[in-house]
C-alpha cells in the first residue's frame, strides 16, 4: 500500500492549515492562492499530521489518495 | 421558464421580497420548480434550487454569473471604486485578505477572548439584560477591526462606530433594486452613517499624525494605508477611501457573525437538553482553568454542531445572486445574459429529501456518522459552496467558538420574552434580529 495527497486547486483558498499540520508537507507562498505540495507521497511517519491536515482543512480541498501498487517486475 | 404568479406590474414581487421573502422563494420552488423566475422591478430574477442546480450555480466562474453588478445596494455602502466597481481577477486578489490564513488564528483566537471580556467587564452577577442584537453587534464591530485592520485601530472605536455601521446594514432596502438613491429614511440615514464613519477615521487620522509614530510591531493596516504616498508626494489614499476600504472588509464577518452569535443563544436557550450538552463541554475543556486553546476550539464537537443547525436553520445570507454574463440552459430552462440568477440558502436548508425531520433543530445531524453537512455539499449552504465558499467561513467558525467558550463558562442566560417571540426583520436585504430581543444574565453558581 502507498498513498498518495490529492488537492482539489478549485476548492483550495489557501488557508494555510495543512501547512501549520505539516510544515514539510504542505507550503504557502506569501502571495500564492493555493498551497503548493513539497512532498506528495511523504514518508509513512507523516501520515498522521497529513491526516490531521486533511481533517482540518476549512475548505475540505485535501484528500489522501490509497492506491494499491501493483507489483510487477 | 415559469414566472412565480402575483406580480405587480410596476414592482414584479418587491414587495412580496420585502414582506416574506423566504415564502416567495419557497414559491418559486414548489410553484415554478428547481428553475423559476420572479421579478424585481421589471429586473428578471431566476431563481434556482435543488442540489444539481444549486451545483451549477456555485460551479460558475465569475465570468459567468457575476457577484458586482448583483449588489447595487453595496456600492453606496462602499463608496466608489471599493471592491464591486473592480474586475473580477483584481477582486479574487482582495477578497484573499492575508489576515484570515491560518498561522493568524492563534492570535486572533486571543484577541476575541480579550473583547468578549471586554464586554462582560462590569456586568452585576445578577439582574441585568442586553439587546441581542445590539450587544453582539458592538461586540463583532470590535473582533473584526482587531482582527482584520489592527489593535491599535480597534482601541480607537467605542460605541459611536458600531451604531453607525449599524445604520449602513439598514440601508439595504431592496428598494436599491428600482433606485439605490431612492428618497427613503433607511437610505437617508445610510449616507449620513457613511459621512459619520468617514469622520470618525478623519479624526483618527489626525491623532496619528500629530501622535509619535507607533512601535514597528504595533503598526496596523491604517498605519500602512497612511504612508503610501503617490509619486508627487501626495497622499495616495484618501479618508473616504481608506473608511471605504475598512467598511467592505469589515462587511461580510459583521451582521453574519453577529446575527449566528444572537441566534445561536435563543436557540439553545429554546432547547435546554442541547445547552446542557454544550455548557458540559464548555466546562470539560476548562476544568484545566487554562486559557482558551487553539486547539481546544477545534475539539468542541456539540457546540460545533450547534453553530452549525443554527446556521441551517437561521442563515445570516438568505439569498445569494449573480448576473448572467452568458446564456445558459439549466436542467432544460434557457437563462439569458443580463438576467438575475438567484440561490436561496433558506430554501435549501429545508429541502426534506437533504435534512431529515427538516423543520426541527437537531444537532446530532452533524455528528458522529451523519454528517448531514458533508452529505449534501450542494444543500447546506450557510457559507456558499465551491470556488465561492466564502474565505471567511473557518475564522467566523472559530470566532463564535470563542465567543460562546468564554460567555458560557461563567455566565447562564434566560430568556426575557417569549421564547417564540425571536424573529428576524426581513425589510432589508441584511437580514437582523428584530427588535425586542433581550436576555437576562446571571453568573453561574461554581
Amino acid at each position: 500500500m502507498t498513498w498518495v495527497i490529492k488537492v482539489d486547486d478549485v476548492l483550495c483558498q489557501g488557508h494555510g492549515v495543512c501547512e501549520s499540520e505539516a510544515p514539510d508537507v504542505f507550503t504557502l507562498a506569501p502571495k500564492a492562492r493555493t498551497v503548493t505540495i513539497l512532498d506528495a507521497q511523504p514518508a509513512d511517519s507523516r501520515r498522521a499530521a497529513v491526516d490531521a491536515a486533511v481533517k482540518y482543512c476549512p475548505t475540505h480541498a485535501l484528500a489522501v489518495d490509497e492506491t494499491r501498487i501493483e507489483e510487477t517486475d | 421558464m415559469k414566472t412565480l404568479a402575483g406580480a405587480d406590474p410596476e414592482s414584479g414581487h418587491l414587495d412580496e421580497l420585502k414582506r416574506d421573502p423566504i415564502g416567495l422563494m419557497q414559491r418559486v420552488r414548489d410553484e415554478c420548480g428547481d428553475v423559476g423566475m420572479f421579478l424585481l422591478g421589471d429586473r428578471e430574477v431566476v431563481l434556482v434550487s435543488g442540489p444539481e442546480a444549486n451545483e451549477w450555480f456555485f460551479r460558475a466562474t465569475e465570468e459567468e454569473l457575476d457577484q458586482a453588478e448583483a449588489y447595487p445596494f453595496m456600492t453606496p455602502i462602499f463608496g466608489e471604486g471599493v471592491v464591486f466597481d473592480a474586475p473580477p481577477e483584481r477582486r479574487r486578489e482582495m477578497l484573499h485578505n492575508q489576515a484570515l490564513r491560518d498561522k493568524f488564528m492563534r492570535g486572533h483566537a486571543t484577541t476575541i477572548v480579550a473583547e468578549v471580556d471586554g464586554m462582560i467587564e462590569g456586568w452585576p452577577d445578577e439582574g441585568g439584560e442586553i439587546d441581542l442584537l445590539d450587544w453582539f453587534a458592538e461586540l463583532t464591530i470590535y473582533t473584526s477591526s482587531a482582527c482584520l485592520i489592527g489593535k491599535r485601530f480597534r482601541d480607537s472605536l467605542d460605541g459611536r462606530f458600531a451604531r453607525l455601521y449599524h445604520d449602513l446594514e439598514q440601508g439595504t432596502d431592496p428598494i436599491a433594486y428600482v433606485d439605490p438613491y431612492a428618497d427613503i429614511e433607511s437610505f437617508r440615514k445610510r449616507d449620513a452613517a457613511r459621512i459619520g464613519l468617514v469622520e470618525l477615521v478623519q479624526a483618527i487620522m489626525h491623532d496619528r499624525a500629530a501622535g509619535d509614530p507607533p512601535e514597528r510591531d504595533e503598526r496596523d493596516m491604517l498605519d500602512l494605508l497612511m504612508s503610501i504616498d503617490n509619486p508627487d508626494g501626495t497622499k495616495r489614499f484618501s479618508v473616504d477611501e481608506i473608511t471605504g476600504m475598512f467598511i467592505s472588509m469589515m462587511f461580510a464577518g459583521h451582521h453574519t457573525t453577529s446575527g449566528t452569535a444572537a441566534w445561536t443563544l435563543i436557540e439553545l436557550l429554546r432547547h435546554p437538553d442541547e445547552m446542557a450538552a454544550v455548557i458540559a463541554e464548555v466546562d470539560a475543556l476548562m476544568v484545566s482553568g487554562e486559557e482558551v486553546s487553539y486547539q481546544a476550539l477545534r475539539e468542541t464537537p456539540r457546540l460545533e454542531a450547534a453553530l452549525k443547525e443554527t446556521l441551517r436553520l437561521h442563515p445570516p445570507l438568505i439569498i445569494l445572486l449573480r448576473v448572467a454574463k452568458e446564456r445558459f440552459e439549466v436542467q432544460g430552462e434557457v437563462i439569458e445574459p443580463g438576467q438575475m440568477v438567484a440561490a436561496s440558502v433558506t430554501v435549501s436548508h429545508h429541502l426534506a429529501e437533504a435534512f431529515a425531520d427538516e423543520a426541527r433543530f437537531d444537532p446530532s445531524r452533524y455528528l458522529d456518522d451523519r454528517q448531514e453537512d458533508l452529505e449534501n455539499p450542494w444543500s447546506w449552504i450557510p457559507f456558499g459552496a465551491g470556488r465561492h465558499r466564502c474565505v471567511g467561513a473557518a475564522f467566523a467558525l472559530m470566532q463564535l467558538k470563542a465567543i460562546f467558550l468564554t460567555l458560557l463558562r461563567d455566565w447562564e442566560f434566560e430568556a426575557t420574552q417569549p421564547l417564540e417571540s425571536y424573529r428576524n426583520d426581513h425589510s432589508k436585504m441584511v437580514v437582523q434580529l428584530a427588535q425586542p430581543c433581550d436576555v437576562r444574565y446571571r453568573r453561574r453558581s461554581s
